[in-house]
């Protein structure tokens, strides 16, 4: 979240898009029903099926899953073409002004420098037009043709109310309700928020469905002030804080691009210049060198020009005293990914299933029911040596050998059936202690790192990840202590001491070391400012630096702060004082568009919903919120995207900010039941396809499915399956089918039905509803269903996994599985 | 001392249920994992002898409106004049001074003339106890200074406990907002329904849209065993559940309000 679940109330309306947040985020309904209570704020949702969150919005428009940037391309056009977009904010915080290149075009669906063959682009192109300073030109009056915001207009001419209701199957007046309710946000003295989860990135253009998020955000003027937003709505409690701490595999700790086996990246000064924007143009032949152009003004990356900070302060918190000035900081002992090579999900499965993978850790994760193409990941498993699980329960994957795990409703050739001899993997299962059974932080979905204190014992032999990884890092460095061998190096050498006197594994320490401290005394590091590439300071994760701070002798490990008084005087409920929000403790991101560009002056009708006011006097930002911009640069010169080059919202997205176009652009999902009609392309042309042959097409897979979960239970089911209470309030595998659809197959509610893709079949309870109506689309009328993707074969609560249906494809930019757009067809069991 | 209750704002309930999760737990009663039967109203909208409280479902079709889906909440009403308590032969119903109908384990011998009494038909046979269970307001925290369990865990507000005249006042500001704001026939129930309920509702729209009773009765049987069959024949009552042919005489009395009572109980 750019802001967070508290700042809900603050809205004046909420767009829900690709989330069923009353059911997902139960919470996050508290806030916002208060804004309705206190504001009379609009909540809009648009979604395929009407839910519960359905049930408390004003406003629910159905579309057909898979055709948000169709709907919200709409709404961009809707929002210029009326003038609803808010003029002095786009002025002075986005790049609509800015001029783009000649050579940067679309056509028939594609942007300039495609290369077919690699189904990718040359991103060269998607660049900004630059004056002889390097610096981009602009146009103020927004009228000339190169500009971004007449280019964002020519782009969406195409996007026409009744061109995107015959794609979306949005009936035309809800549609309408929608965009006259959210666009009235542009107003100065309104805000409007979006919140979105799994809906919106779970699609071969999801990165693009929330580009469209931003373009529309930054066009209202609703980026970084109070009930505005876009609102990644995180589906696990921590799964923010995993992110921080780079699962994702292109990263590492921080956000920093992970090091790569290329020739640019061979050492760290190749590295600096690759991954610092703007560095690559830049004579230097070493760090010092490097550190003197950064202090002349060189050159213009925005807040990236710190990276060498971060990395260099991470290889000291990894290898301490053996990385050193003389030896790169320890450079060559990071682990290198192929440059070539996707190591996302499905990437990994498909690897396994080739038997390219001897040993896998499963922790956290299910995937015999939360992969994509379940049955076939089921398999891959069998061609594992070993495999590590680390749960609380013997799930599924855990059991994938056994017996049940390869029953299926219907013989099937294309499935595999396992017998539990003809399987090899050695599975170890280590149990895990629970969220309430182990201490630690958990980095929730508006960035805030609250630390939990243990409640009550592990059951058993469980333990915490944290002994469970210290033992073996321990246990690692044991088995090679003695090595004199250099490539053993990189953990001989390893900096690993996170026991106490007793032996035991210290929480603390891992904090003190994510925070960063000083090597010199060993104290925290106060804030990243601080943070320095010359190996005096070592810090596990830049972002998490300034979470643990020094005071009267005492180190004060701020997650753990508990004041739950709001610090706001307008009661905007930024509780700076309850635990501790990254970066520096700062509540709403990019929270210098909360007042008008001077920086004095509250957008009109707004003074209640300023974040930070430039203070002449001081010479300096000051206000109830962190701000985000330089501390002491006067309104003129402080950017608002502090993260960006050119400091500006992207409108246009350039360069290698996105792998499939500076401007979202609607494609068909790779199984659809209908040809793209917006351009000549039915698949994001930048999409990597893994299975051809297991394209299902229409003409035997006609209805839509789609995968989602409930509030009873929580991501594949382990945890609440196995809990009696929650198993007798959602107690089978059910699938959501239209009353008109069970009428054409006659399907009774209640009834067992069989649900058919090209990857398997899974038997589920028939639940019809009037809450699913079947789509018009392009005068055609087309079914969709919906299924929950919780079950599994343990448990109180069984069933088959959805995800034995659904595609090994994903999105383009991130390779997120598309989970909720496919092809199936369905009948009496 | 003035009425503890709670509101429930069906226009913030969103029915997570976890306040049935909430009541069990506090409660310690037992799941009973039946198969899906196509509906999210997995107890069919009733509460049984193991659960005090049910959030019901109601899909509809509106011609003008469109789908909806409404939820209630449903458990005890702890009415101020209950007809259980009325009915009860061993006095195993009693209110506490802050409007809690309150069912005594210790004294219920599963009679069950409370289930027929009951305009809400909420007491429910416990077949495997022989006796009557309900929702207790949470009496046991209640006095102990905290709020039931249900409104406890309630996490959008849709569920509040306090004082009923404040949440009384509380509960009139949001039917007037919600009338204003697209519920024209938004109400309270539990105000005046049979003399006033402990247990408040604002619903968004007439109480039959949520399957409660519009103009809630209690059974005109009722008063005749209270002024007639109790003071006379109430010494019978012990006899007649030993299994004589007055048990049978005593029930029938009461039973003819609907079928589905049958003798022994349900679970
Ligand atoms: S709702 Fe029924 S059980 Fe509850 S107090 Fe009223 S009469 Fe008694
Ligand atoms: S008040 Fe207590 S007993 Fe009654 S429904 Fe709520 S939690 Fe259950
Ligand atoms: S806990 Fe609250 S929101 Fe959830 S079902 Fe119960 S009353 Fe509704």
């Amino acid at each position: 979240m750019t802001n967070h679940i508290v700042d809900l109330k603050n809205t004046d309306c909420a767009l829900i898009m690709g989330s069923n947040a009353a059911e997902n985020h139960p919470i996050s309904m508290r806030w916002l029903l208060r804004a309705r209570e206190q504001r009379n704020a609009k909540i809009i949702h648009v979604d395929p099926r009407y839910t519960r969150t359905s049930a408390r919005a004003d406003i629910y428009a159905p579309l057909r899953s898979g055709t948000d940037i169709a709907f919200l391309g709409g709404m961009i056009k809707y929002i210029i073409d009326n003038e609803k977009y808010h003029k002095d904010y786009v002025l002075a915080y986005t790049n609509a002004s800015f001029l783009v290149k000649d050579e940067y075009g679309f056509e028939d669906g594609l942007f300039s420098g495609y290369d077919p063959e690699k189904r990718s682009y040359d991103v060269s192109s998607w660049d900004y037009q630059y004056d002889e300073n390097g610096l981009p030109i602009k146009d103020p009056t927004l009228q000339h043709p190169r500009c971004v915001f007449q280019l964002l207009k020519q782009h969406y001419e195409r996007y026409d109310i009744d061109t995107v209701c015959q794609i979306t199957g949005t009936p035309k007046k809800k549609y309408l309700e929608v965009l006259e309710a959210f666009s009235a946000t542009g107003a100065p003295d309104k805000t409007g928020t979006i919140m979105y989860a799994m809906g919106i990135t779970q699609h071969t253009v999801g990165s693009q469905n929330v580009r469209a998020f931003a373009i529309v955000q930054l066009l209202l003027g609703n980026m970084g002030r109070p009930g505005g937003g876009v609102n990644a709505l995180r589906g696990e409690n921590n799964v923010q804080g995993a992110t921080d701490m780079a699962l994702l595999f292109h990263i590492i700790p921080g956000y920093i691009d992970s090091p790569t086996n290329g020739a640019d990246n061979k050492d760290l000064l190749a590295y600096i210049r690759k991954a610092t924007p703007g560095a690559a143009k830049l004579q230097f032949n070493s760090l010092e060198e490097f550190r003197q152009l950064v202090a002349a003004g060189f050159p213009n990356s925005g807040f990236k020009i710190n990276t060498s900070k971060w990395m260099v302060s991470l290889l000291k918190a990894w290898w301490g005293d053996a990385a050193n000035a003389e030896n790169d900081f320890a450079y060559h002992y990071m682990p290198k990914r192929d440059a070539n090579k996707n190591y996302s999900h499905i990437a990994l499965f498909e690897a396994m299933h080739r038997g390219e993978i001897d040993g896998l850790f499963v922790n956290g994760t299910n995937p015999v029911v939360g992969g994509p193409n379940a049955n076939k990941e089921q398999e891959a498993l069998s061609k594992l040596k070993w495999m590590v699980s680390i749960d609380l329960w013997l799930n599924e994957t855990a059991d994938f050998w056994t017996y049940p795990a390869w029953q299926r409703p219907v013989e099937n050739e294309n499935v595999p059936k396992l017998a539990a001899n003809d399987i090899q993997t050695e599975v170890f299962f280590l149990p895990a202690a629970a969220v309430y059974e182990k201490e630690g932080t958990a980095s929730q979905t508006g960035r805030w790192v609250q630390y939990r204190w243990q409640g009550a014992d592990p059951v058993g032999e469980s333990k915490a990840d944290l002994w469970i990884y210290n033992e073996l890092g321990k246990r690692i460095k044991s088995l090679y202590a003695g090595s004199s061998k250099p490539e053993d190096e990189p953990i001989t050498q390893l900096a690993w001491n996170y026991d106490d006197e007793h032996g035991h594994d210290d929480i603390m320490k891992v904090a003190a070391e994510l925070c960063g401290f000083n090597v010199a005394d060993g104290l925290p590091v106060e804030g990243f400012a601080n943070l320095k590439d010359d190996g005096s300071t070592a810090c596990g994760c830049w972002v998490y630096c300034g979470a643990m701070t020094y005071k009267d002798g005492k180190v004060i490990y701020k997650p753990q702060l508990r004041d739950n008084k709001d610090n706001s005087k307008e009661g905007l409920g930024l509780f700076s004082n309850w635990a501790w929000a990254w970066p520096v403790n700062r509540r709403i991101v990019y929270n210098r568009c909360s007042i008008s560009p001077d920086g004095v002056t509250p957008w009109p009708g707004d003074e209640k919903r300023v974040l930070i006011r430039w203070d002449e006097a001081a010479g300096s930002w000051v206000g109830d919120d962190v701000c985000d911009t330089g501390k002491t640069s006067p309104p003129e010169k402080a950017m608002p995207f502090i993260m960006r080059p050119e400091g500006m919202g992207c409108i246009f997205a350039t360069k290698t900010s996105m792998k499939d176009g500076p401007f979202p652009e609607h494609y068909e999902p790779w199984e659809s039941p209908t040809a793209n009609t917006m351009n000549k392309q039915n698949l994001n042309p930048a999409t990597k396809v893994w299975e051809p042959d297991k394209q299902g097409t229409p003409d035997k897979y006609p209805i839509i499915a789609t995968t989602y979960r409930v509030v009873e239970h929580w991501q594949t089911g382990a945890l609440t399956r196995n809990l009696p209470w929650l198993a007798e309030l959602m107690p089978d595998m059910m699938v959501e089918i239209s009353e008109e659809l069970a009428r054409e197959k006659g399907i009774k509610n209640g009834r067992k039905v069989i649900v058919s893709t090209t990857r398997g079949d899974i038997e589920a309870v028939a639940c019809v509803t009037k809450r699913f109506k079947p789509f018009n689309i392009h005068g055609k009328q087309i079914h969709e269903i919906g299924l929950l993707w919780h079950y599994g074969f343990k448990g109180f609560a069984t069933g088959d996994p959805a995800n034995r249906l659904t595609p090994h494809v994903g999105c383009a930019n991130t390779m997120i599985p598309e989970y909720k757009a496919f092809l199936c067809d369905v009948r009496r069991a | 001392m003035a009425n503890l209750t709670n509101l429930y704002d069906v226009s913030k309930c969103t029915a997570c249920r976890g306040c049935m999760v909430a009541c069990k737990d506090w409660n310690q009663l037992p799941a009973v994992i039946e198969p899906f039967k196509g509906n999210y109203d997995t107890h069919g909208g009733d509460t049984n002898g193991d659960t005090f409280t049910v959030v019901r479902f109601i899909e509809g079709e509106d011609p003008v409106d469109g789908v909806f889906w409404n939820f209630l909440k449903y458990q005890c009403m702890h009415c101020f004049y209950p007809a259980c308590m009325k009915v009860c032969p061993q006095g195993a119903y009693s209110k506490t001074e802050w409007g809690a109908t309150f069912h005594d384990p210790e004294k219920c011998i599963g009679c069950q003339y409370c289930t027929y009494a009951c305009p809400f038909m909420i007491p429910k046979y416990r077949k495997r106890e022989d006796k009557i269970s309900k929702c207790t307001l949470c009496v046991d925290r209640v006095e102990e200074g905290l709020t039931p369990a249900c409104a406890r865990t309630c996490p959008t507000g849709a569920l509040k406990f306090g004082d009923r005249e404040e949440l009384l006042a509380e509960a009139e500001e949001r039917v007037k907002f919600l009338q204003a704001n697209g519920f024209p026939r938004a109400t309270i129930y539990g105000r005046v329904e049979l003399g006033g309920l402990n247990k408040l509702y604002v619903l968004t729209d007439s109480p039959d849209k949520f399957g409660l009773p519009v103009d809630p009765k209690v059974p005109g049987q009722i008063s005749f065993w209270q002024n007639w069959v109790q003071p006379y024949f109430g010494w019978l009552i012990p006899v007649a559940l030993a299994g004589s042919a007055v048990s049978f005489v005593t029930t029938r009395i009461l039973a003819n309000k609907n079928g589905d009572h049958t003798e022994g109980g349900h679970e």
